[in-house]
C-alpha cells in the first residue's frame, strides 16, 4: 500500500526537519522525504551562526530594524517582526535539545558580531553552526521515529493536486531501486532549499537545484522576488567555496591588491560588516577598476585575528583554506571574491508557510515571505528555516485535523513514469548531454545575472535560457538502469533549474531600479515611488506572467541606507 | 592542467556481472579534487558512474571512498596529493590513482555503499539523543564553557563513514559498535546536560562489541576528514567508565588496562610475564585465591600466549620468568615512570577546538622532551585541555610543532 501521511515534508534540511518535528508534536502522522540522506542537506554549510535578540540590552525591535534595513526595505515587516520576536525562544529550544552553543565565561550562551547587525547577537557553535543544529535535529528525528517516517534518498518528481486544486500528494522515486510511487498527503510542506546550482560557481552544494520552487511553480503557486540572488562577499575564487562572514565578525579585513582597506570608501562606519550586497559590490568595483589581483579577486586578511581565537572559532575556515586553497589563513591573507550564495526569492507563502494552493506549504530558503527582501543578513537564514519551518509544521498539522484526505489520481504517477522512461530511452544523436546544458546555464547566469546587471545582459541570459529549454527534450543521458541512477535525476533537476532561471531573468528585467542584490547599472538608484513592491511570477503558457504585490510596512518607513 | 588516470572499482548490479576495474583519464588542475575528477568522468564520458556527492567542501560527508587504499572523502583529496600517494605505492614510481568504495559496508553500485545497514544502525545503537533530567530550565542550561567546546569535537563529525570503512576491529568483528557511533556516544557522555552518563557508559562497557572492542590501531584517526579522532573519544569513554564510574566490562578490558598501567608505574617498562596474571587475578590476594572467572580467563588465554611464543611475538623465554625484567639504558626507566606520573596527575584530553595560550614557537631542544612527545604525540592535536577543570596545560611544555607528522605507533598514549 502506498504511503499516506497527514503531513508530508519534502526536503530534510533545517526547515524540513523542524517542520516535521513541529507537526509530529501535534500528534499527526508525518513523513519526511529527502533526495539525499538528511544530514547531507545544505543547511550544514551555514557556518557563522544564528541571530536572536536574547542578550540583555538587545531587543527584537533592533534585530527587526537591522533586518528591514538589510533587506533594502523590500522585506515584509509583519513577517520580520514574527521572526525576530520568536527567535530567542527558538534558540533556547535548540539549546535544550542539545545544540552545543558557544558559552561565555559564566557558562551562559555567548555571541559574536555579524554583518549588518547593530549588536553582537549571533549565537554559534565554532563555525559549524548549521551542521551542529542539523545533526541535533536529526537526533530528534531518530528519537521520534515512531511518529515520523523517514524516506531517505527519495527524489520527488512532482506535486499532485486534486480536482478542487488542493495539494494531495506527490510522486516519489526511490533512488536506490528506481521504483516510483504515489504518496498521499493531506498537506505537503516543501523545504527543498535554494537554487544556487543555477549559477556556476556557487557556494551551494550540487543538490541545491531548487526542485521544490519549480514543482510549486508548475502547479501554479506564485514565485516572488526571484531577481533577488545574494552574492556572498567572501568565496574562494576557483571553486566558489564559502568563507564565513564570521571571519569578518571576528575582525578580519578586506584588502585590495594595493593593500588598501577599501571598505573605508564604501561603508566608513560598518566597514567589512556592512550588508552583504554592499560589500560584494564594493569588492566587484575594486576588481573591475583594476585594483584586484590577477585572478580577479581581493584579499581577506584573517591574520589580524588572534591565532588562539582563529583555532577556536574559525577552525573550519582554517581547514577550507588549507585543503582547498593551500593557504594557512592564520599566517597569510586568502584571495576571495563575491560568489553566488543565497536565494532570497522563492515560493510565496504567508507567515504560516501557506501558499495560495490549499494543502501546499513552503519553508526555509525555498519560501519567500519575505523576511529577507532584497538582501539577507548573515545568520538570519538559519533563523528563517527554524521559525517558519516550525510554524509551517504546526499549521499544516492543524489543517490535517480539519480536512479529509483525498486519494491523488494515479495519472500523475503514470505521467512521471512515462517521462522518466522517455528520458532514459532517448537516443544520443539528436541532442547534447544534459551535463553540457547544465554547465552552459551556470556560466551564463554567473556572467549576466550577478552582482552588476543591465538590460542587455539579462536579455542575453533570458534568450539562452529559453534556447536551453527548447533543447532539453532532446538532451540525453547515459545511465539506463534503475539502481541509483543519478543521471536521470540530473536531467529532471535541469528542467527545474531552467524554469527558475527564466523567472529570475524576467523579474530582473522587470525591476528597473537598484535595490538590495539587484543592481542595475542602467538604473543605479533605488526607486521607492515605483518599485517598493514585490514581483510575482506565475506560469502562463510559454512565459511567466508578472504581477505585483505591496510590501508590508508596520513601523519602519523606507529610508536611505548607509553603513 | 594535468592529466591523471583514475582507476575506479566499479560495480553495476543490473548487468549481472561482478565488480571490475576501469581506468579513466581526466584533465584537471592538480589542486582540484579526486571528486572533481570523478565528476568530470560522469559529466563528460560516462554518466553511469555513480558517487554520492553534494557540497564538494568536506562538509556534507557524502563522498566517503577509499583512495589508494586509504578511507577518506573524495572531495578533500587533491589530485596531486592522490597521485603522489599512488606513485609511492608503486614499485616503478608511477601508477594510477585507485578509487574504491568504502570498506566494511555492502556496495550498492560503483562507489555507493549501503550505509544504512552498517553505519546508521550502529549510530542508533547508542541512543543518539540528549536525555536531560526533568524539564528544561527557563533559560539555557548553565554549563562550563570548556565542556561545550569539548563535545564540539565529536559534534564536528559529519557521519561520512570513513572511520567505519577503515576500522580493523570492525573487519574482525562486524558487530563492533564502531568508531563513529562511539564518538557519537561521547558527544552525550561528555555533555553535562545529559543525565544518563552512567547508564550509557555501563551499557557500552557491558556490550562485548562496545568500548573495549577497539584495538587502538589509529586507522580511524587517520581516516577522519574532520579531526574528530574517534579513537580518542573511545579512550575517553573508557576512562570515564573505568576511572570515573568504576565500571568493569565483560571483556575484562578495564582490568587488563589497570594491570598494564600498574606494571608500568612500578617497573617503568612492561613486564609481560606479569601482564596476563595481573589482568585476571589482581594483587597478591587475587593470585592466592583466584576467582573462577580468573582461572577460566587465564586458561582461555593460554592458546594466545603459546601462539605468541611460536610466532616470535614473545621474543625471549626469559621474559616469561617473573622478576627477570631487562631495564632500559641511561635511566630511561625512570623517565618513563615520570611520564606515567605526569599523565596520572594531569589527565590531559586532546581537543581540536581548544588551544590553551597563544601559540609559542617551541624551543629547539623541545622535540627531545619526553613529556612533549608523550602527551602531544599527535601532530594534528596541537591543543590540550585538562578535563573537568579550567587548568590548561602550559603549551610551551606540552605543545609540539603543529606540523609534526603523526607516527601511527607513537609511544606514550594510554593503552
Amino acid at each position: 500500500m502506498a504511503p499516506k501521511h497527514d503531513v508530508l515534508v519534502i526536503g530534510a534540511g533545517l526547515a524540513g526537519q523542524r517542520a516535521a518535528l513541529a507537526a509530529a508534536e501535534e500528534g499527526v502522522s508525518v513523513g519526511i522525504v529527502s533526495k539525499v540522506h538528511p544530514v547531507r542537506s545544505h543547511s550544514n554549510a551555514a557556518q557563522g551562526g544564528i541571530n536572536a535578540a536574547l542578550q540583555e540590552g538587545d531587543s527584537w525591535e533592533s534585530h527587526a530594524f537591522d533586518t528591514v534595513k538589510g533587506s533594502d526595505y523590500l522585506g515584509d515587516q509583519d513577517a520580520i517582526e514574527i521572526m525576530c520576536r520568536e527567535a530567542p525562544e527558538e534558540i533556547l529550544h535548540l539549546e535544550h535539545l542539545g545544540v552545543t552553543f558557544h558559552r561565555n565565561d559564566e557558562g551562559r550562551l555567548g555571541t559574536r558580531a555579524f554583518g549588518g547587525a547593530s549588536q553582537a547577537r549571533t549565537y554559534y557553535v565554532a563555525d559549524i553552526t548549521g551542521q551542529a543544529i542539523m545533526h541535533v535535529l536529526y537526533e530528534q528525528l531518530m528519537k521520534f521515529s515512531a511518529q515520523i517516517s523517514r524516506y531517505e534518498e527519495y527524489f520527488t518528481t512532482r506535486l499532485v493536486l486534486d480536482d478542487e486544486g488542493r495539494c494531495v500528494g506527490a510522486v516519489l522515486r526511490n533512488v536506490a531501486d528506481g521504483s516510483m510511487e504515489l504518496y498521499e498527503a493531506k498537506n505537503v510542506i516543501l523545504a527543498t532549499g535554494g537554487n544556487g546550482q543555477i549559477w556556476r560557481p556557487s557556494t551551494n552544494a550540487l543538490i541545491c537545484t531548487g526542485d521544490g520552487i519549480a514543482m510549486a511553480y508548475r502547479v501554479g503557486a506564485p514565485l516572488m522576488d526571484m531577481e533577488m540572488i545574494q552574492y556572498h562577499p567572501t568565496t574562494l575564487a576557483k571553486k566558489g567555496f564559502l568563507i564565513t562572514e564570521g571571519a569578518r565578525g571576528e575582525g578580519a579585513h578586506l584588502l585590495n591588491a594595493e593593500g588598501e582597506r577599501f571598505m573605508e570608501r564604501y561603508a566608513p562606519n560598518k566597514m567589512e560588516l556592512a550588508s552583504r550586497d554592499v560589500v560584494s559590490r564594493a569588492e566587484q568595483t575594486e576588481i573591475n577598476d583594476g585594483r584586484g589581483f590577477d585572478d580577479g579577486t581581493v584579499a581577506l586578511d584573517i591574520t589580524v585575528v588572534p591565532r588562539k581565537r582563529i583555532h577556536e572559532a574559525l577552525r573550519e575556515i582554517v581547514l577550507v583554506g588549507r585543503d582547498f586553497a593551500g593557504v594557512d589563513i592564520t599566517r597569510e591573507p586568502i584571495h576571495i571574491k563575491p560568489g553566488n550564495h543565497y536565494t532570497m526569492g522563492g515560493v510565496k507563502t504567508d507567515v504560516n508557510g501557506a501558499t495560495p494552493i490549499p494543502g501546499l506549504y513552503g519553508a526555509g530558503e525555498l519560501a519567500c515571505l519575505s523576511v529577507h527582501g532584497g538582501n539577507r543578513l548573515g545568520a538570519n537564514s538559519l533563523l528563517d528555516t527554524l521559525i517558519f519551518g516550525r510554524r509551517a509544521g504546526k499549521h499544516a498539522a492543524t489543517r490535517a485535523k480539519q480536512v479529509d484526505g483525498a486519494r491523488p489520481a494515479e495519472a500523475a504517477l503514470r505521467d512521471s513514469e512515462r517521462e522518466v522512461a522517455e528520458l532514459i530511452g532517448r537516443d544520443h544523436d539528436n541532442g547534447r548531454r544534459i551535463s553540457v546544458l547544465r554547465r552552459e546555464l551556470g556560466e551564463t547566469m554567473d556572467r549576466f545575472v550577478a552582482v552588476f546587471r543591465d538590460e542587455d545582459g539579462i536579455q542575453t541570459a533570458l534568450d539562452r535560457v529559453k534556447k536551453l529549454q527548447e533543447e532539453l527534450p532532446s538532451a540525453y543521458i547515459d545511465d539506463q538502469g534503475t539502481v541509483f541512477n543519478q543521471d536521470v535525476l540530473g536531467a529532471i533537476e535541469l528542467g527545474f533549474m531552467l524554469d527558475q532561471a527564466e523567472c529570475t531573468c524576467v523579474a530582473a528585467l522587470h525591476r528597473t531600479e537598484s535595490r538590495g542584490a539587484q543592481y542595475r547599472t542602467d538604473f543605479p538608484e533605488r526607486n521607492d515611488d515605483e518599485w517598493l513592491k514585490h514581483i510575482e511570477l506565475s506560469p502562463n503558457g510559454d512565459e511567466p506572467e508578472v504581477s505585483y504585490s505591496p510590501v508590508t510596512i508596520t513601523q519602519w518607513q523606507p529610508a536611505e541606507r548607509t553603513y | 592542467m594535468a592529466e591523471y588516470t583514475l582507476k575506479v572499482r566499479r560495480y553495476q548490479p543490473e548487468t549481472g556481472e561482478g565488480p571490475y576495474w576501469e581506468e579513466f583519464k581526466v584533465d584537471l588542475d592538480p589542486d582540484l579534487s579526486v571528486l572533481d575528477g570523478l565528476l568530470q568522468v560522469r559529466d563528460e564520458k560516462d554518466g553511469t558512474l555513480v558517487v554520492r556527492c553534494s557540497c564538494r567542501a568536506a562538509i556534507c560527508g557524502s563522498c566517503g571512498t577509499k583512495i589508494n587504499g586509504q578511507s577518506t572523502l573524495a572531495c578533500k583529496t587533491q589530485l596531486a596529493e592522490a597521485q603522489d600517494g599512488a606513485n609511492r605505492r608503486s614499485p616503478d614510481g608511477s601508477a594510477p590513482i585507485v578509487v574504491e568504495p568504502m570498506g566494511n559496508m555492502p556496495v550498492v553500485k560503483d562507489l555507493v555503499t549501503d550505509m544504512e545497514s552498517t553505519h546508521w544502525e550502529k549510530i542508533r545503537r547508542v541512543t543518539p539523543w540528549l536525555i536531560p533530567e526533568g524539564d528544561p530550565p527557563e533559560r539555557e542550561y548553565v554549563v562550563p564553557p570548556e565542556s561545550m567546546i569539548d563535545v564540539t569535537q565529536s559534534m564536528a563529525c559529519i557521519q561520512c563513514g570513513a572511520c567505519v570503512s577503515s576500522c580493523l576491529s570492525m573487519e574482525a568483528d562486524p558487530e563492533f559498535v564502531g568508531p563513529a557511533a562511539l564518538a557519537k556516544a561521547y558527544r552525550f557522555v561528555g555533555d553535562p546536560r545529559d543525565a544518563e552518563t552512567r547508564q550509557r557508559l555501563y551499557d557500552l562497557a557491558q556490550d562485548p562489541h562496545g568500548i573495549y572492542d577497539c584495538t587502538h590501531c589509529f586507522q580511524c584517526i587517520d581516516a577522519c576528514p574532520k579531526g574528530v579522532a574517534p579513537m580518542d573519544q573511545i579512550m575517553r569513554l573508557r576512562r570515564k567508565a573505568g576511572h570515573d564510574e568504576d565500571i568493569n566490562d565483560v571483556n575484562n578490558g578495564r582490568r587488563h588496562e589497570l594491570a598494564f598501567t600498574k606494571i608500568i608505574a612500578r617497573k617503568g617498562t612492561l613486564d609481560e610475564s606479569l601482564l596476563l596474571q595481573e589482568s585476571y587475578a589482581q594483587g597478591v590476594g587475587g593470585k592466592l585465591m583466584p576467582t573462577s572467572g580468573a582461572i577460566k580467563g587465564l586458561i582461555g588465554s593460554l592458546p594466545t600466549a603459546i601462539r605468541g611464543i611460536r610466532t616470535g611475538k614473545m621474543r625471549s623465554l626469559a621474559k616469561l620468568i617473573p622478576g627477570v625484567h631487562p631495564k632500559l639504558p641511561d635511566g630511561a626507566q625512570q623517565h618513563v615512570k615520570s611520564v606515567y606520573q605526569h599523565a596520572e596527575e594531569h589527565r590531559e584530553e586532546l581537543n581540536l577546538y581548544i588551544t590553551g595560550e597563544e601559540e609559542v614557537e617551541p624551543e629547539p631542544d623541545e622535540a627531545s622532551d619526553p613529556l612533549a612527545s608523550a602527551v602531544g604525540g599527535e601532530g594534528r592535536h596541537p591543543e590540550l585541555v585538562t578535563e573537568g577543570g579550567s587548568e590548561t596545560v602550559g603549551t610551551s611544555e606540552a605543545t609540539p610543532e603543529a606540523d609534526v607528522e603523526p607516527e601511527p605507533d607513537e609511544e606514550g598514549r594510554l593503552s
